[in-house]
């Protein structure tokens, strides 16, 4: 008898995800629910993690008609020391034991693991990012798969079955392999001969052809054909995301803790978007300076407040490494919105001419105090001199931010779909 | 001959190959076993999940409870709560075997011997499968299903799909024709019967007929209720079958799609009455030929004890004040049977000459067990060859819980002279289907008037219906219906209980 062996370790797997995203799907409002009130437990680091998320069970339940109550029979092994007659104290409410374990735990609340992707996904759906233009190799850190025509050795599952018998055809034709309808002909003929003579030459024939057959296999192993795949690189989309942040002795710790919270979030979202994505930090107080993230947010600085200090080695880092031709630019710059009153000429310009026009995307943060009222009071000095760039049309987002919880909406409300945010307006 | 089949754990393709040679030597000379075609595959721990969400067919059709299925075992698994099996084994011709790369070469082999010889044999001969299954037909039929749901969804959207596939799940269990009368299945022929069936539609449809008008409606035929019960086929416990053919407004495809999920409820039937003979069945084979390649020096002495290590697991039964107990283990009780058989057979006592006169001190122990494992199912197997040895040896006891039983829950009978046979009609019970599924069959249409579905549920023992879930379960009836439902509990003194009445959801607001 003959077994077969096949090795299915090599075939795709994630042959439930069509059916897993179906099931994501059906209950997309509560993964969504619990997605967020999962996050909100969470460092804000592990907001990538993914991770498990209870959801309860009731769109997703599926009936079936269960019977319970009644008079029960059962037979249980392990007696000890019961005989016919006894009675057994039912313990507590009933014998609830019995009633299936693990039934009573799916009942009112389905737990699983999502993915770190589908969990991204669902925490940073309905946002999107302007411009997603730009495209290029960069890495080719990613390949797919694609068909490259045939090879003649290969898996036996990928064998090409069209292939492999139109070329035994053609090789059966070329050699002059007779036909089955050929022998049976000559067979009839045979059987219908009545002349000894002529009937031995059809015999004769009859074996030549029959040896030709043999001779000449139906499908030969140099007729087989392997479907052949190769890798190609995929084009990776890049981009890089600008902080800007003053680092001056007016920015507290809170401060730093908005500012931070916010560029994770955007680092995630791009991170979703971009496979490969370059954050460059820079800070500065006077004058500006690119650190690590550890500096950035931690480093000790002190002195004065030059905006246009941080713009101009944004630009110099652009033209340096970064050719807005290749790179999708994201910038975020976060300050308590103080500003030497004689740099708001300079900042203007150079936001206006340079750095917006090979940005995708800047945004501006403005952080507070927690309990920062003193916002209604009176614009900061910075806030003025955006607002009035904004207003003469420069492509620019700004929001206020001053408690925790406010990051998430605020992020949130910058990168509503197009359709609904065309032009954002200030809080 | 005494070549050793592998050292060590590690195993190759030349290895498996060596293996299954071996066991099917030891399978067809010594326990006569009759086998369809093997094929085995190695796979992953990840397609091994796959494998658990699409209820371990190698293709389903595509549907969100399978995701569901599929995110719930990846997390207890992930969570380590939960071992993946050794293997998964599918009743088909070849008889496939899923085989988990991460197996020892012991364990590769318990496994080929277990599900490729034991289940496979079991699979082939048990009469409840040649007569419910076609192992030869159910992979394309599988095929079929995935691609016409597939197509379904392309042509009328997948919601209207999953819709009436929700629905059709839910009735699956009451989806099943449980005595035989009508002709086997051929899945290959029903596949091609739908193709037919849709070209046929297509050749004859032409859309004037949508504009000829409707005559006026037929005077009301007087039809007697016997003849109505008659002509509809009442009453029917296939709740499936009867939408299929009755529902007077279901679309064609949906019918079709009610037959997919009905045959394959139906093709999954003989596993649920046959899990401890079916486990027994293929326990005592990896068993049996283990022993024999020890015996014969094709696996050593390190190797034969990892497999009883493995062995004494998987037939281990806690004792009901245990906590891991979880009801009788299939795999513990049917190879305890299995091997009492054999005892019977070959080493009778007085008692068991008493009790078992047909078999006891037969001697032909394989041809003893093959008759059992083809003409039995759980319930007649256990009611006919529990014996008492065993059932002492298990101390087997029977409870019987009547809540109006102030005193507790009664010790009915327990392994004594007198209590044997009450604890075998019992535990036998415990496996017939006929008492684990709920009797629910519809009775009667009300076709005059407002068309109304009557279904009774035959209450046994006083276990009535959860309600949150019959009433979700009637409501995707009635959605399927399109006219009101209505199900009655009765009594067996055809005393009304309780009555669910349902009318369908609007399809708008459902959709």
């Amino acid at each position: 008898m003959a077994i077969h062996i096949i090795d299915r370790r090599l075939n795709p797997g994630g042959k439930s995800l069509e059916n897993r995203q179906r099931f994501l799907r059906r209950a997309k409002s509560l993964v969504q629910g619990a997605v967020k009130k999962t996050s909100q437990e969470r460092d804000i680091k592990d907001v990538l993690e993914g991770g498990e998320v209870t959801i309860p069970l009731d769109g997703m339940h599926e009936p079936r008609f269960r019977r319970e109550g009644g008079t029960r029979d059962m037979v249980l092994p392990g007696n000890k020391k019961f005989v016919e007659g006894d009675y057994l104290q039912r313990s507590g409410q009933g014998s609830a034991k019995d009633s299936g374990p693990g039934e009573g735990d799916s009942e009112d609340a389905f737990r699983f693991v999502l993915s770190r992707d589908e969990f991204v996904d669902l925490f940073l759906d309905d946002l999107e990012l302007p411009d997603l233009a730009k495209r290029k190799i960069a890495q080719t850190e990613s390949e797919g798969i694609q068909r490259a025509g045939y090879t003649t050795s290969g898996s036996p599952s990928n064998i090409s079955v069209s292939r492999t018998v139109r070329r035994a055809m053609a090789r059966r034709i070329a050699l002059k392999r007779p036909s089955k309808d050929e022998i049976e002909e000559l067979e009839s003929m045979i059987a219908s001969c009545t002349d000894d003579d002529e009937r031995l030459l059809l015999l004769a024939q009859l074996d030549k052809l029959k040896a030709k057959s043999k001779r000449i296999p139906f499908i030969d192993p140099i007729d087989i054909r392997y479907r052949r795949y190769e890798t190609v690189p995929k084009p990776v989309a890049q981009a890089v995301m600008f902080c800007l942040m003053d680092v001056s002795g007016s920015m507290s710790e809170h401060m730093k803790d908005l500012a931070k919270r916010f560029y994770m979030l955007l680092y995630v979202f791009l991170k979703r978007r971009y496979k490969h994505v370059e954050i460059v930090f820079i800070r500065h107080t006077d004058r500006a300076e690119e650190v690590d993230e550890q500096t950035f947010f931690y480093g000790p600085a002190s002195g004065g407040t030059l905006v246009s200090s941080a713009l101009q080695a944004m630009h110099e880092i652009v033209r340096e490494r970064f050719s807005p031709a290749d790179w999708n630019i994201y910038a975020a710059q976060a300050s308590d919105g103080d500003n030497s009153y004689s740099d708001g000429e300079l900042t203007g310009m150079l936001l206006t001419d340079k750095i917006l026009p090979a940005c995708q995307f800047f945004a501006y943060l403005e952080v507070g105090e927690s309990g920062g009222s003193a916002f209604d009071l009176s614009d900061s000095s910075l806030w003025t001199l955006y607002e009035r760039l904004r207003n003469s049309g420069a492509p620019l987002s700004m929001r206020k931010v001053s408690e925790r919880s406010e990051i998430f909406p605020v992020f949130h409300d910058l990168f509503q779909r197009r359709e609904t945010s065309q032009e954002k307006a200030a809080p | 001959m005494t070549e050793r089949l592998f050292e060590g754990a590690d195993w190759d393709f030349h290895t498996l190959q060596r293996i299954t040679d071996a066991c099917e030597e030891v399978a067809e000379n010594d326990l006569g076993l009759d086998v369809y075609p093997n094929q085995i595959e190695v796979i992953t721990a990840e397609q091994m999940l796959d494998a658990y969400s699409s209820v371990g067919m190698p293709l389903f059709y595509k549907h969100w409870s399978f995701g569901k299925q599929f995110a719930y075992h990846e997390a207890s698994y992930r969570k380590g709560l939960m071992g993946l099996a050794y293997e998964i084994v599918i009743n088909s011709s070849p008889c496939i075997s899923y085989l988990m790369e991460e197996n020892t070469a012991t364990m590769q082999t318990l496994v080929i011997a277990h599900a490729a010889f034991g289940h496979n044999h079991f699979f082939k001969n048990n009469y409840l499968f040649k007569q419910w299954t076609d192992a030869d037909g159910i992979l394309d039929y599988l095929d079929f299903a995935k691609t016409y749901v597939m197509q379904c969804e392309e042509r009328y959207g997948r919601v209207e799909v999953e819709r009436t596939l929700d629905a059709a799940h839910a009735l699956m269990s009451h989806g099943i024709d449980r005595y035989p009368g009508k002709k086997k299945l051929d899945l290959r022929a029903e596949e091609k019967r739908a193709g037919r069936r849709r070209q046929h539609e297509e050749e004859v449809f032409n859309d004037l007929w949508r504009t000829v008008p409707k005559g006026a409606a037929k005077s009301k035929s007087a039809l007697s209720l016997e003849r109505r019960r008659k002509l509809l086929g009442l009453p029917q416990e296939n709740l499936l079958y009867f939408l299929e053919k009755s529902a007077p407004r279901l679309a064609p495809w949906q019918r079709e799609l009610l037959r997919i999920v009905r045959h394959i409820a139906q093709y999954f039937y003989p596993q649920s009455q046959t899990k401890v003979m079916n486990e027994g069945t293929a326990t005592y084979v990896h068993y049996r030929i283990m022993t024999k390649l020890h015996q014969q020096g094709r696996i050593t002495d390190g190797n034969f004890l990892e497999f009883l290590g493995s062995h004494t697991n998987v037939v281990f039964q806690p004792e009901f004040d245990d906590p891991r107990f979880s009801g009788f283990n299939p795999y513990a009780l049917g190879f305890a049977m299995m091997q009492d058989i054999e005892r019977i057979v070959a080493r009778p006592e007085a008692e068991d000459r008493e009790w078992f006169p047909d078999i006891a001190g037969k001697n032909d122990v394989m041809g003893v067990l093959r008759d059992v494992w083809a003409n039995y199912r759980d319930e007649s197997f256990i009611a006919q060859f529990l014996s008492p040895k065993l059932m002492r040896q298990l101390r087997m006891f029977h409870l019987h819980d009547d809540p109006e039983e102030r005193a507790g829950i009664r010790v009915d009978a327990i392994h004594d002279e007198r209590g044997f046979r009450r604890v075998r009609r019992e535990l036998a019970r415990q496996y017939d289907v006929g008492y684990i599924d709920a009797n629910i069959e519809v009775v009667d249409v009300d076709l005059s008037g407002d068309r109304r579905l009557i279904l009774h549920h035959h209450v046994v023992k006083g276990a009535q219906l959860n309600e949150t879930d019959a009433k979700r379960v009637l409501q995707h009836l009635a959605d399927l219906w399109t006219y009101d439902v209505s199900l009655i509990e009765v009594d067996s003194n055809d005393k009304v209980l309780r009555e669910y009445v349902v009318s369908p959801r609007p399809i708008t607001a459902a959709a």
